[in-house]
């Protein structure tokens, strides 16, 4: 082999003799860089899982850290522990309430009505009792916003302002777009921003509609308002499909006046006779004396009929003959009660409205029920108004729109268009503190304060102000609307506090010094009460003048006597209203106070609709969906069989179908709202032609909290009667139950196995009535947010798990006289039935059945005659639930606290934020131990403990329930039993002294302190008395107004 | 005049000797165990694991996973619990009752009669156990144990606490009972192993017969102690199931407030402890070839039992609806009626059909002395105190007072596999028994074995 002069080189490295590879050349496998052993010997394994493992248990030993701060320089007024209460105002949407917000360690934990408010009376209702978890909501905008990107505030104000000056230049139109706006200081504020780009205008619709009402009153008074109705004032009410109990422009007042007609006593055997003529079984109707099934294609021509029975003119028409009856019988009791009746209309056709207008004219109501001088401000919206900007959006004639605080591409008919458009106009803004489907739709998004976080004033009524202050400071980088609309028109960066501040002094101080010493106590007087009462000036007196000849031809074209086709009613959700809270489970898991469902969306229909179509709907919610086409749109939903439905009418509620909101409330339902039409230029909440419902082949459940209908005919659980039975005995319908021993009959509260109790101090108790309760539900959202009750979702539900401590037990049953066979019979409900509502609570038994059974006496008797509870003694064997013949107990199936599987159905106690709500005088109860009502054991606690303090006794009324302080109607009445000057002794009318022997053989009084109290109420009942559990809790019983007496059993 | 009566028949057939006793029982322990024990241990062990993972399940998510509701608070978990506690009183009866009362034909059904009331007893405890809300501190809280939370103290008014004392006596009890009696026949195995030379063997049975010599004064303490027990169980035959009927007694439930439950839960649980230890021992005597010892007549003799307790239960179902119509309280007739015609109107009559109709056909001889139907009415009754039990809890809470409560249960799989993992727990231990420890009494036994001189030939 001769040698080659050629060099063979493995690489570049070896033929440029690279450093690196001289010094690796000896090696044939060279080292990359990259170190095989890392140095890590068997030992270093082991010491590095020695610390481990000490770590990680150590780290597991130790409690996680909370820190709790004090605070160095103390507010004023902020003692912790000890809540403050700050009176406020609720606005959202058309509705109104004025309230006080308990705030504890700077967080708003509750709200309550105020009692100082003219308007409100101190009524709450369930969606004012829930916005406070709003305040913490998860998904709440945090800062502004461009489009999907976080932005600051300065940037999105230069943004807006140079586009609103270009704007303006240009000449181009600018729209501001809100609800009714109550308040003077932001229409002031909105007044400013004209001034800066005069092409300002201003539209104000209305979710829900009552432009109708409006425009028929212009017509029949020349003043576009809503009046003031006055129902304790009327001996006769005739509703034509209005739900004024529920949502009805302004329940919440007129829960409260109408509850004032429907208290009977003793001495007081009178009460209104209440007439309802509806489709849907609504809250109103369930309360009626006598309801009238009809179509919404009749409703106009019921109110005609109505009118020319009461009128004496002739032509007639004739409806099934259960109404016509009805409608006799009730206009000559309209005719009898002349000044003081009152008939309304649910109907938004200003036909209908100018007919009733018509009636109460005739009638006289004028005056005494309704009061033109103090209209309602609440619900001003524009129809037409708020079309013709659809239509000018459309047509790309707007410039510029902001949205303050409102969600028309949800919740207007023409949403979807307007959200289409909004595309193509230069500058749109939504100043919503929740995403919504509007400020997706939007460009720019400029987030309000919650209204817990707000300074604002409101003139719910003329002369009627109100305050609304913040009750925590903000939690986001959001900003009080009214100071945007300023700063995007120049109006510098005061903060609206001194806005609203100044606008007061102007408008109510300076001009009338006779007010007060000082503005500053002025101020604060306002502040305090939340209200301010201004003096009314001279109304002069209005007549009707409206063309009623129109109306009724108006009408006669568009409404017909009897229609074969299906027909739609489109109502307000009682839990969600309009859908704007929609993302707020407390809303979402309150029954509904007819259907009872939660979660879900549905329509309901008639029985004989139901076997018609072949949907059939079981007990436990098992149904089908079905296709309901109207008005061009069609929508997908479960059939709920309802009776009191009328036959070929289906009721689909608004508020359902958010797309863009929150865990809570996305995709639940569908959105009705398109379906919505105009009748009369305003929106028609009906449909009566051309409606199909078709059966789908899927199946749905829906929850419902009561899956048993009717009350079984057991008159130990329901005593009713007649007020015609009433007046000449006001025992009527009581049940007295008898025990018998083997020679004679007892009343069963007289035996007993147990010694009872002695209650030296307090024995708490409640009374609670059947005749003035409306069953709005308003009192199971205070207790679920009174009490941290959790709430545990759909699924949950289906499974008959609910924790409200306190629910609204709805029973149906037949008019007296109805014959029902067996048991089979007594579960079905009647075509129209009865409602009776009954809240059923912990009854707090004096001998309870729950106390006894319990292995480790987790649950035992106070020494006030409290049933309590103690969780952390709790093993959860659930005997006492079993035991428990009012089934009011509830279980911790499981944790639902600080659980992901929870956290869309109660993130109240699985984020961070919602925790804040919860109330920490109430322990949040874990997994595994039983829970229900404490008669709210922590307020009678800090009743005592103010008392104390003082030096005094506990004073009637100072202690007060959740529930009692949510209900409007005062149906719930909780007081010391052992007081004999405590309103519920004095209802209840209870002997508090019995009489006993002495040593010396002399009779003598002696005050009873035990468990028996002799009852004097002849309405008081206790229920399920036979068995003699003996409960603290009284109810009263249901007197219907009607004519005919019960029959004899 | 001079009374003859008739030589009785033996009870054990086959002219078994006292040595064929021994060497007939103790093979199976000695010997490896056979394909079919195999097969129903492997799907004893394969239940056990199934269901020990759905009580992990119910353990680390909450009750929740059951079907119970707001007011269903109780219904597979108690149903089953009620079940196995009555299964477990055939043994005690057999045991105790039948030993008092000098009824020879138990001895050789009575071990695997009390392996039975044990095995029984483990896996109700679990359901109480199981069901409770908060496990980790419920079996310690409802103890009457002294503390440092000033009085805090068990609430001696429930009759969850009578069920805790009630249930944990009736435990020790029998077990006791039942390994006293096994202490002889533990000997009886060491000393065969140890002529046989199997060290291990005779090591382990030596100490689980507690070194037993045989002694005569041993024999006197062992007799002494037998009856001892006998007497202190008789009365747990009785007390136990009549505090689990309390349960229900007591409260205010229509349904369960009703005073002819202690007799008519007693009689039940006699019922179906009888059925279970017909099963039992049917498959027992097949598998293990026991046919001379466990005869037709042991057979025959326990159906009887059953007609009688039977007939018992039968006569409590009518009575309850005589005394909810003749006490005309409503809610009481209401809870009646919809037993048998509301919605669980299919568990009611499964509960009639199974409990007393069909028993009634042990009335022929036929079908009393033939094993195979012997052996699926045994079964049939079994279900039949299943659906009693579920019958009297679930119906009963469904629909009680307050009408908008009403509700209807619908169990999961894990109510279900809570089920099963008492079957395997049972199965498991009742194979592990049936083939470590000898299935009948050896020594009792040959007590009744005739010499070979009495023998017929």
């Amino acid at each position: 082999m001769s040698e080659t002069k050629k060099t063979y080189w493995k690489g570049l490295p070896q033929l440029k003799n690279d450093p690196n590879y001289v010094k690796h050349a000896d090696k044939e496998f060279v080292d990359l860089g990259v170190a095989e052993d890392p140095g890590h010997s068997r030992r270093d394994f082991l010491r590095m899982m020695g610390f481990s493992v000490a770590a990680a248990s150590l780290a597991a030993c130790e409690a996680p850290i909370r820190k709790a701060i004090p605070y160095v320089m103390k507010p004023v007024d902020a003692d912790a522990g000890i809540p403050n209460y700050y009176a406020s105002s609720y606005v959202n949407g058309g509705d109104y309430c004025s309230i006080v917000v308990k705030v504890r360690d700077g967080r708003p934990i509750k709200v309550e009505g105020n009692s100082l408010s003219s308007v409100t009376l101190g009524g709450t209702s369930a969606q004012v009792e829930a916005s406070v978890l709003s305040l913490y909501d998860n998904y709440r905008l945090r800062g502004p916003q461009k489009g999907e990107s976080k932005t600051d505030w300065e940037t999105i104000d230069k943004e807006i302002i140079a586009k609103l000056e270009q704007i303006a230049g240009k000449g181009g139109a600018i729209r501001i777009v809100s609800n009714t706006i109550l308040s003077p200081s932001t229409l002031n504020t909105i007044e400013k921003f004209k001034t800066k780009y005069p092409t300002t205008e201003l539209i104000q619709y209305d979710p829900i509609s009552s432009y109708g009402i409006l425009k028929a009153n212009e017509e029949s008074f020349g003043v576009a308002v809503i009046p003031s109705y006055d129902f304790s004032k009327a001996k006769t009410i005739v509703s034509i499909g209005a739900d004024f109990l529920g949502t009805w422009v302004s329940p919440i007042e007129f829960t409260k006046q109408y509850a004032t007609t429907r208290e009977v006593s003793e001495d007081k055997r009178e009460m209104s006779r209440h007439y309802q003529f509806e489709s849907n079984l609504s809250l109103t109707g369930a309360n009626a004396d006598y309801r009238g099934m009809i179509k919404p294609s009749q409703e106009g021509l019921v109110v005609t009929q109505l009118y020319n029975i009461v009128s004496g003119k002739g032509g007639k028409v004739s409806f099934s003959e259960d109404v016509d009856k009805k409608l006799e019988k009730a206009a000559a009791e309209l005719l009898e009660n002349k000044g003081s009746s009152l008939v309304v209309a649910g109907s938004n056709d200003k036909a209908v409205q100018t007919v009733v207008n018509a009636i109460n004219d005739l009638l006289g109501n004028y005056g005494t029920t309704i009061n033109l001088a103090s209209p309602v401000n609440f619900r001003k919206g524009n129809d037409e108004k708020m079309a013709t900007f659809v239509n000018e959006a459309k047509d790309g004639k707007v410039a510029g729109v902001i949205f303050y605080n409102c969600n028309p591409v949800y919740d207007h008919p023409a949403g979807a268009e307007l959200a289409a458009s909004l595309k193509n106009i230069a500058l749109t803004v939504s100043t919503s503190y929740t995403p919504n489907e509007t400020a997706s739709a939007s460009a720019y998004m400029a987030p309000d304060h919650h209204y817990l976080e707000s300074w604002n004033d409101f003139e719910p009524k003329p002369n009627s102000y109100s305050l609304s202050q913040p009750a925590i400071t903000p939690i986001f980088k959001t900003r009080q609307a009214q100071e945007s609309f300023a700063v995007w028109s120049g109006g510098g960066t005061d903060d609206y506090f001194s806005v609203v501040q100044a606008n007061w002094k102007n408008w109510f101080y300076d001009n009338k010094k006779d007010i007060g010493s000082d503005f500053q106590s002025f101020w604060d007087k306002c502040l305090y009460d939340g209200v301010y009462q201004a003096t009314a000036s001279e109304s002069k007196s209005l007549s009707f003048a409206g063309n009623i000849e129109s109306a009724v031809s108006s009408i006669s074209s568009n409404y017909k006597p009897s229609n074969d086709g299906v027909e739609l009613v489109i109502y307000e959700s009682y839990g969600v209203g309009s859908g704007s809270q929609a993302n707020n489970p407390l809303l979402q898991e309150l029954p509904d106070p007819i259907t009872k469902a939660v979660w879900d969306h549905y329509a309901t229909i008639s029985q004989k609709d139901a076997t018609k179509w072949g949907i059939s709907n079981d007990a436990e919610g098992n149904t089908q969906l079905v296709t309901i086409a109207a008005n061009g749109k069609s929508i997908t939903v479960a059939a709920l069989v309802q009776p009191g439905q009328t036959e070929g009418t289906v009721g689909v509620a608004l508020g359902y179908g958010r797309t863009k909101v929150g865990v809570v409330a996305e995709n639940r339902g569908e959105n009705v709202y398109p379906i919505v039409n105009v009748l009369n230029g305003s929106l028609n909440y009906s449909a009566t032609s051309r409606v199909t419902v078709t059966k789908t082949a899927k199946d749905f459940q829906i929850a419902q909290t009561q899956i048993h209908q009717t009350y079984m005919g057991r008159e130990s659980v329901i005593q009713e009667s007649t007020l015609a039975e009433f007046k000449t005995n006001p025992a009527a319908g009581r049940d007295f139950p008898k025990i018998t021993k083997w020679d004679e009959k007892v009343d069963a509260s007289t035996i007993s196995m147990w010694k009872g109790h002695q209650y030296p101090n307090h024995h708490w108790g409640m009374a609670i009535d059947l005749n003035t309760c409306t069953g709005c539900g308003a009192c199971v959202v205070a207790c679920n947010v009174e009490n941290n009750v959790s709430l545990v979702g759909k699924d949950e539900v289906i499974r008959r798990r609910e924790m409200h401590w306190l629910r609204i037990d709805r029973y149906y049953s037949s008019p007296e006289g109805t014959e029902h066979g067996d048991y089979k019979g007594l579960e079905k409900a009647a075509e129209n039935p009865e409602v009776t509502f009954q809240p059923m609570l912990c009854q707090h038994c004096n001998n309870a059945s729950c106390e006894t059974v319990c292995p480790v006496a987790a649950t035992t008797h106070s020494t006030e005659g409290l049933n309590q509870m103690t969780y952390n003694r709790c093993i959860g064997t659930r005997y006492c639930a079993n035991n428990c013949p009012y089934k009011v107990r509830r279980f911790n199936w499981f944790k639902y606290h600080d659980n992901q599987q929870f956290y869309q159905s109660n993130p109240a106690m699985n984020t961070d934020l919602g925790r804040m709500v919860l109330n920490p005088e109430v322990t949040v109860r874990s997994r595994g131990v039983m829970e229900k009502c404490s008669f709210c054991v922590q307020r009678i606690q800090a009743g005592k403990l103010t008392a104390k303090r003082e030096r005094r006794p506990v004073k009637d009324g100072e202690v007060v329930t959740a529930c009692q302080a949510s209900c409007s109607s005062g149906a719930i009445l909780f007081g010391d039993m052992n007081d004999p000057e405590s309103r519920l002794s004095k209802l209840l009318k209870i002997d508090h002294y019995i009489e006993k022997k002495n040593e010396k053989g002399e009779v003598e009084k002696v005050f009873n302190h035990g468990i028996d109290k002799k009852i004097g109420n002849p309405r008081a009942y206790r229920v399920l008395e036979d068995i003699g559990v003996k409960p603290n809790i009284f109810y009263l019983t249901k007197i219907r107004n009607k004519d005919k007496a019960k029959e004899p059993a | 005049m001079q009374v003859s009566s008739s030589i009785r028949e033996s009870l054990v057939t086959g002219g078994k000797s006292v040595r064929d006793v021994s060497e007939d029982i103790s093979r199976q322990v000695e010997g490896k165990p056979t394909n079919l024990w195999w097969m129903a241990f492997g799907i004893s062990v394969v239940l056990l694991l199934y269901g020990a993972y759905c009580f992990w399940i119910l353990l680390w998510n909450g009750v929740g996973v059951w079907g119970l509701n707001k007011t269903v608070g109780w219904a597979w978990d108690i149903t089953n619990f009620v079940w196995w506690v009555g299964i477990g009183h055939a043994g005690t009866l057999i045991s105790a009752i039948l030993l008092l009362f000098r009824q020879r034909w138990r001895m050789s059904i009575n071990r695997a009669a009390e392996a039975m009331t044990i095995f029984a007893v483990i896996c109700a405890a679990s359901f109480p156990l199981a069901h409770m809300g908060r496990l980790w501190i419920g079996p310690v809280w409802s103890l009457p144990l002294p503390n440092a939370f000033g009085s805090l103290w068990v609430n001696f008014n429930s009759p969850l606490l009578w069920d805790v004392f009630a249930i944990s006596t009736y435990f020790s009890v029998s077990l006791v009972f039942w390994y006293m009696g096994l202490v002889p026949d533990f000997a009886i195995i060491r000393d065969r192993a140890v002529r046989m030379g199997n060290k291990t063997r005779a090591l382990i049975y030596n100490a689980l017969s507690f070194g037993w010599a045989g002694g005569a004064k041993t024999w006197m303490r062992y007799e002494s102690v037998a009856l001892i027990l006998a007497g202190l169980s008789t009365p747990l035959v009785l007390s136990v199931h009549t505090i689990v009927s309390m349960d229900f007694a007591t409260s205010v439930i229509p349904g369960w407030h009703t005073t002819i439950f202690p007799p008519y839960f007693v009689a039940g649980a006699i019922f179906s402890g009888f059925a279970m230890v017909l099963t039992l021992l049917l498959i027992t005597r097949k598998v293990f070839h026991l046919e001379d010892y466990i005869t037709i007549y042991h057979v025959e003799l326990m159906n009887i039992i059953i007609i009688v307790t039977g007939s018992i239960v039968g006569i409590a179902y009518i009575t309850e609806f005589f005394i909810a119509w003749y006490g005309q309280v409503p809610a009481e007739q209401y809870a009646f009626i919809n037993r048998a015609t509301g919605p669980y109107w299919w568990a009611y009559w499964s509960m009639m059909t199974c409990n007393v109709i069909s028993p009634q056909l042990f009335w022929f001889k036929k079908i009393r002395t033939n094993l195979v139907s012997t052996f699926v009415l045994s079964i049939i009754v079994n279900i039949g105190m299943w659906f009693e039990r579920f019958v009297i809890i679930v119906t009963s809470l469904h629909r009680d007072y307050v009408p908008s409560s009403w509700s209807m249960f619908h169990p999961t799989m894990y109510d279900i596999g809570q089920y099963i993992f008492t079957f395997g727990l049972f199965f498991t231990a009742f194979l592990l028994f049936a083939k470590f420890f000898p299935v009948i009494n050896m020594v009792e036994i040959k007590s009744i074995i005739k010499a070979t001189s009495e023998k017929k030939h």
